[in-house]
């Protein structure tokens, strides 16, 4: 992806900042100004906390470019407590608790290495288990 | 809008690794399916296709298998819709003759995926921003539908053995199959290695190389072109949120159901009128969730239709009568075109050892993405 995208997509990625539906309360995520359950336009800002439990998940050995050196990793389905799902890699994980329903907390984590020209690494959301 | 039928399909076997171009093995299914046909009359090709783009660093695929099935001069447009490609150029082509634009179109499908790596381009067909950019591939979407699957309907881990082994059975007796010929027993299925568990490697489609074509003429004239012709009762496309998480219950495949409904409507039939329904058994848990979707069962147990052999030749609801996208093999934008040739050779009683009973009426459905865009096709006699 291209410096600008990420640059557009930093308060998403880094803050898990989604939207609010101002008609039905509904929590968006990720950010697209229309609210997928009513249909309104939802475009206030709202700030998730970060919390919400494991919906799926599988664990990925062969990865696509740009993913090979973390390979194998988790990913997971996540719902949110405020309701929407989100995709994302599970970290500092202990393998033999983990299940779907299993608490996990939003952390800040490299995604990706410098492998593509720019030599641009990427930082994203992943989640860890709740710590006990 | 005017009636329009299939009059003449053409395969090539789907390989591991064809000898072919790509380009020739699109011209290639539509020499078969032109073999009793004078070029001259067709009047335009829609070329089903994902990769080409990333695999062979080639757009503009359509007009390419044209010039090169010696088809010159005329309409010819690429069509893509993800995994759905094969069927979306159906589509294209049923739309051009009903409307009277064309009076004789080719659908044709192909794919190469031994040209390059396919898991990241296919991957592609997922929302880059939020699911790619995490990680995720389509298989490891299918993972987390199987294995959320098995646990919210507390299903048994092997409840989807029989779809690989149903595949397999009748894609025994397809020349045109990858694993023509080929045995798999239950127990291979179950002992076939994980891919991204709970997703076992016989859970999941081959990635293959092939092409497959049909053509279409009205109703009205079919019989000057051949005397085995199969009509197109209805041809519909829905959509679902573009992302699995953006539903409120992704084991729910509202785009299977709301194109089956439209295409039921169209058509004038109900489920209990199908003879056979060809899937996207590109995992088996798609197969499963598709027959949930469309009605064959409530929502949990389409897994027992395969378990109680209702899905065999013989069975209540026969899918995959060739293979299926597991066993025939799953050349992406070609698959489409597989599943109507298959078809047309189910009703056309062509289907030699896997022919069912006096069939009468068909129904395909194909599927891009993340069950995003499904594509219905009804055929009858």
């Amino acid at each position: 992806m291209d410096i600008p995208r990420h640059w557009r997509l930093k308060k998403q990625r880094y803050a898990l900042v989604g939207e609010v539906c101002d008609h039905c309360d509904s929590k968006v995520f990720p950010p697209r100004d229309i609210c997928p359950d009513c249909g309104e336009e939802a475009k206030t800002l709202y700030s998730f906390s970060g919390k919400g439990e494991v919906y799926s998940y599988t664990k990925v050995f062969e990865a696509p470019a740009g993913f090979d050196e973390n390979a194998p990793y988790t990913v997971a389905m996540v719902k949110l407590e405020e309701g929407p799902l989100v995709t994302a890699q599970l970290t500092d994980l202990d393998e033999s608790n983990l299940e779907i329903g299993m608490p996990v907390e939003m952390v800040t984590r490299k995604l990706r290495s410098a492998t593509d020209e720019r030599g641009m690494l990427v930082y994203g959301y992943k989640f860890r288990p709740v710590m006990a | 809008m005017r009636e329009v039928s299939i009059v003449s399909i053409g395969q090539i076997p789907v390989e591991k690794k064809s000898s072919l171009n790509l380009r020739s093995m699109g011209a290639s299914a539509i020499a078969n399916a032109l073999a009793n046909i004078d070029p001259e009359q067709v009047d335009a090709v829609f070329a089903g296709n994902m990769l080409s783009d990333e695999l062979q660093g080639q757009k503009h695929l359509s007009a390419l298998i044209a010039d090169t099935a010696g088809l010159r001069g005329i309409e010819a447009l690429d069509v893509n819709a993800a995994m759905a490609s094969g069927a979306a150029s159906l589509r294209m082509a049923y739309l051009a003759v009903a409307s009277g634009e064309a009076d004789l179109a080719v659908a044709v499908g192909v794919e190469k995926m031994s040209d390059g790596v396919p898991t990241a381009a296919l991957a592609k067909a997922l929302d880059a921003e939020n699911d790619v950019a995490d990680g995720a591939t389509m298989i490891s979407k299918n993972a987390d539908l199987l294995r959320q699957y098995l646990k919210h309907f507390d299903v048994p881990e092997d409840a989807m053995e029989n779809f690989a082994v149903n595949a397999h059975r009748n894609a025994k007796n397809n020349p045109n199959a990858l694993f023509f010929g080929k045995s798999v027993t239950p127990r291979m299925v179950r002992k076939s290695r994980i891919v991204h568990h709970p997703l076992k490697l016989m859970d999941c489609s081959p990635i293959s190389d092939g092409a497959a074509a049909v053509v279409l003429a009205p109703t009205q004239d079919a019989r000057a072109f051949s005397d085995k012709t199969i009509r197109i009762l209805a041809s519909s496309v829905a959509t679902d949120r573009f992302s699995l998480n953006q539903r409120k219950n992704p084991l729910w495949l509202e785009g299977a159901y709301l194109s089956s409904q439209k295409a039921f409507r169209q058509a004038n039939v109900n489920l209990n009128d199908l003879s056979l329904f060809e899937v996207h058994d590109a995992f088996s848990i798609m197969a499963c969730l598709q027959l949930e979707a469309v009605g064959f069962s409530k929502p949990g147990e389409g897994w027992q239709l395969a378990k109680e052999n209702k899905i065999r030749l013989n069975g209540k609801i026969p899918i995959s009568t060739f293979g299926g996208l597991k066993a025939r093999g799953h050349p992406i934008g070609a698959s489409g075109l597989y599943q109507a040739a298959e078809i047309y050779l189910q009703l056309t009683q062509q289907a030699d050892k896997n022919q069912i009973k006096r069939p009468k009426v068909a129904m395909m459905q194909s599927i891009g993405g993340a069950a995003t865009t499904v594509i219905s096709h009804i055929f009858g006699n």
